[in-house]
């Protein structure tokens, strides 16, 4: 059997690895992962694809190799209800409004209410002291603040693939993803289909 | 020879991930256009490898009615 050509992209799993490895050292380096946020997005509108999950999301690359090469994964089905449509939605909705407010943490701090607090939150929930990755820089404390946030929010949802990955099949994620959802919901829009 | 079984997708529940492209030996199946995935039924063979990896259970193996 023909084996399938290997393309530049087939090893992005090893940026999602390194772009949690540079959140311990500077969290600065959190902003890269806006690129995941708003590239699916514009291959989305302007391309009226999922080119992103397709072939360029590197979480979906890593929990494939763990979950699959290495066999980290039960592969077990994924129950109905998480690749249901209202859970989907619901989690993109749950999602999109932990993003608002970190933006909105953000913004407090940017105008003085609010001090930068340089920790980081897993699961919405516990909060994990995160210093040594800021000691001031050139750029203003909101932008520190925003990138403890959004790194919150990339460790907890890489940490809930995982999960799943284990005890279903290793791209559960993938069945709820918000950005999944999102692009697909746009790509539908586009191309009228229901 | 046409194989006995094919993939079959429920495009209301496919989540247009891709897994099924990737892990399919023989490029029979793609995501259409970001909205689903598609089979060529031709080049099907049945392996249901996708049907293995499809993370929202999707994909079944359907007999193929006349051979």
């Amino acid at each position: 059997m023909k084996t399938k050509k290997k393309h530049w992209y087939d090893y992005l799993w090893i940026w999602s690895i390194v772009y949690f490895a540079l959140g311990f050292f500077n969290i600065l380096f959190a902003w890269l992962g806006m690129i995941d946020f708003l590239l699916p997005i514009m291959l989305a509108v302007f391309g009226g694809n999922k080119f992103f999950c397709n072939h360029l999301c590197g979480r979906g690359q890593l929990y494939c190799k763990l979950g699959g090469d290495f066999k980290c994964s039960r592969n077990k089905p994924t129950p109905k209800w998480i690749a249901s449509k209202w859970f989907r939605y619901g989690f993109l909705i749950f999602f999109l409004t932990m993003f608002g407010n970190i933006v909105f943490q953000t913004f407090l701090v940017a105008s003085g209410a609010e001090n930068l607090r340089e920790a980081i939150k897993l699961f919405w929930t516990f909060r994990i002291p995160w210093g040594w990755t800021y000691s001031g820089s050139m750029f203003p404390d909101w932008a520190a603040q925003f990138s403890f946030g959004f790194y919150s929010l990339m460790l907890t949802s890489l940490l809930i693939g995982l999960i799943v990955m284990i005890f279903f099949k290793p791209r559960t994620w993938c069945a709820f993803c918000p950005m999944g959802t999102m692009t697909q919901a746009i790509c539908k829009l586009r191309n009228r289909v229901k | 020879m046409a194989s006995k079984r094919f993939a079959a997708v429920d495009k209301t529940i496919c989540v247009a991930c891709g897994a099924c492209e990737k892990a399919c030996p023989l490029g029979a199946i793609k995501v259409h256009k970001g909205c689903f995935a598609k089979v060529s039924e031709d080049k099907c063979v049945g392996c249901g490898k996708c049907e293995k990896v499809c993370p929202a259970n999707s994909i079944i193996m359907k007999g193929r009615e006349n051979i």
